[in-house]
């Protein structure tokens, strides 16, 4: 019986460390990347936010709507001219594959977003507040983790107004075209 | 022969238990003592935070996880892209316990977790402005298996479901040399820069029920030296 009982320990030791090497205990949910080719090179690459149902937070200087409306928004003086928006945000067929956030201040010439998209990597883009003839803004990836760490490029971001949205709630969508380069491949 | 099954199962079970009380207790797994920005002679700076999720501005998750959302009738990630991931904005203090701007974290359980080498991994991302100074943006791996190891196997083993003491660990693995994470100014005065930063965990109360009770996150970032001020 203890011959049995040692076999069993061995098995139960075994058998726990193959599990741990053999089955992963992290697995992200993956979505097919969406990524096309441009014609004078980079990959290219949209992401969506659907207002006001993809927005998680809301913080504008000098408004009171706050949401969720439950926020209670710190008092110091240094953070009232910040503006923080947390999104989730979608791909091109429109199923959410990360969360963004959207932040800036008072008078700054620049947005600043933070996409995360967790089986990739997050990339931090600047975004410029003024529009250009077309309606969109023009930004920067500015740095990447993961799979975004070797690239740069430039992104196009879009307001559509969506005229079918409830009255007294602004609503559409935030498009962003992303058209990134590999950092290796412009060597 | 039933007294045979029953010693194999007792026997597995024992198993088990042995390599799970071996694997807390890993000796092969390095511990690290310094942190790597210490050994350095250039300035650092610190920025602190509340970990506890009802202490910072917003908090949320998939609403399944242990660490409860906040504040009440936030938005949750329930999609299954994103059900892994924690997402925070907090206050960030300097040394002097001042606000000195806004944290914005996205934190996500990592495929390359393993824990037979010691490694209970979250790829994170941070992005921090600080008005008057600037913003970075901050990539990192953390290890929480200190952590684990220290504070969490403690509370389950409490009768109370809870831990209280201190223990301080550092969380960043990587991706920069010595483990340190990578930092890119984006704004301001930061702008362009290249730094390095390491982010450690500060414990006194935990509870397995509501996560941490008392707990403080800091970040140290190896920042260039016109971007120190004398207090920092």
């Amino acid at each position: 019986m203890l011959k049995t009982f040692i076999i069993g320990l061995v098995l139960g030791v075994l058998a726990t460390a193959g599990a741990l090497y053999a089955v992963p205990l992290v697995d992200q949910q993956r979505e097919h990347s969406l990524v096309s080719v441009a014609t004078n090179g980079g990959n290219v690459e949209s992401f969506y936010i659907n207002v006001p149902a993809d927005r998680i937070l809301a913080k504008q200087p000098g408004q009171d709507s706050l949401m969720p409306d439950t926020l209670d928004w710190p008092g110091a003086d240094i953070l009232q001219p910040i503006a923080v928006e947390l999104y989730k945000i979608r791909n091109e067929r429109g199923v959410v594959i990360g969360v963004a956030s959207q932040s800036s201040e008072v008078g700054a010439t620049t947005t600043d977003w933070l996409l995360h998209l967790p089986a990739r990597g997050s990339q931090l883009i600047s975004v410029q507040t003024q529009a250009t003839l077309n309606g969109a803004r023009r930004g920067d990836l500015r740095a990447g983790s993961r799979e975004f760490a070797k690239r740069r490029g430039s992104v196009a971001v879009r307001w559509v107004a969506d005229d079918s949205a409830d009255e007294g709630v602004a609503g559409g969508r935030i498009e962003m075209l992303t058209n990134y380069v590999s950092q290796v491949d412009q060597q | 022969m039933m007294k045979y099954a029953v010693s194999l199962l007792v026997g597995l079970l024992c198993g088990v238990a042995l390599f799970i009380i071996v694997l807390l207790n890993n000796p092969f797994v390095a511990k690290r003592t310094l942190s790597p920005l210490s050994v350095g002679d250039t300035a650092v700076t610190s920025l602190s935070y509340t970990v506890v999720p009802t202490k910072t501005i917003a908090f949320t998750n998939s609403g399944e996880m242990r660490l409860q959302p906040h504040p009440k009738g936030i938005r949750l990630l329930r999609e299954g892209t994103v059900e892994l991931t924690d997402v925070m904005v907090t206050e960030m203090r300097d040394a002097r316990g001042q606000t000195a701007g806004i944290g914005v974290k996205f934190s996500s359980r990592s495929e390359r977790t393993n824990l037979l080498r010691g490694e209970a991994l979250v790829d994170s991302a941070w992005y921090v402005h600080l008005p008057g100074r600037g913003s970075f943006f901050v990539e990192q791996s953390e290890n929480y298996w200190p952590f684990i190891q220290n504070v969490f196997v403690p509370a389950y083993r409490n009768s109370a479901n809870s831990w209280k003491g201190k223990w301080s660990g550092d969380l960043s693995t990587g991706p920069g040399a010595l483990g340190v994470a990578r930092v890119t100014g984006v704004g301001g005065s930061l702008l362009g820069q290249s730094m390095a930063a390491v982010e450690s965990l500060s414990v006194q109360a935990y509870s397995t029920d509501k996560g941490p009770v008392s707990a403080e996150g800091r970040l140290l970032i190896e920042m260039p030296s016109d971007n120190v001020t004398a207090t920092d």
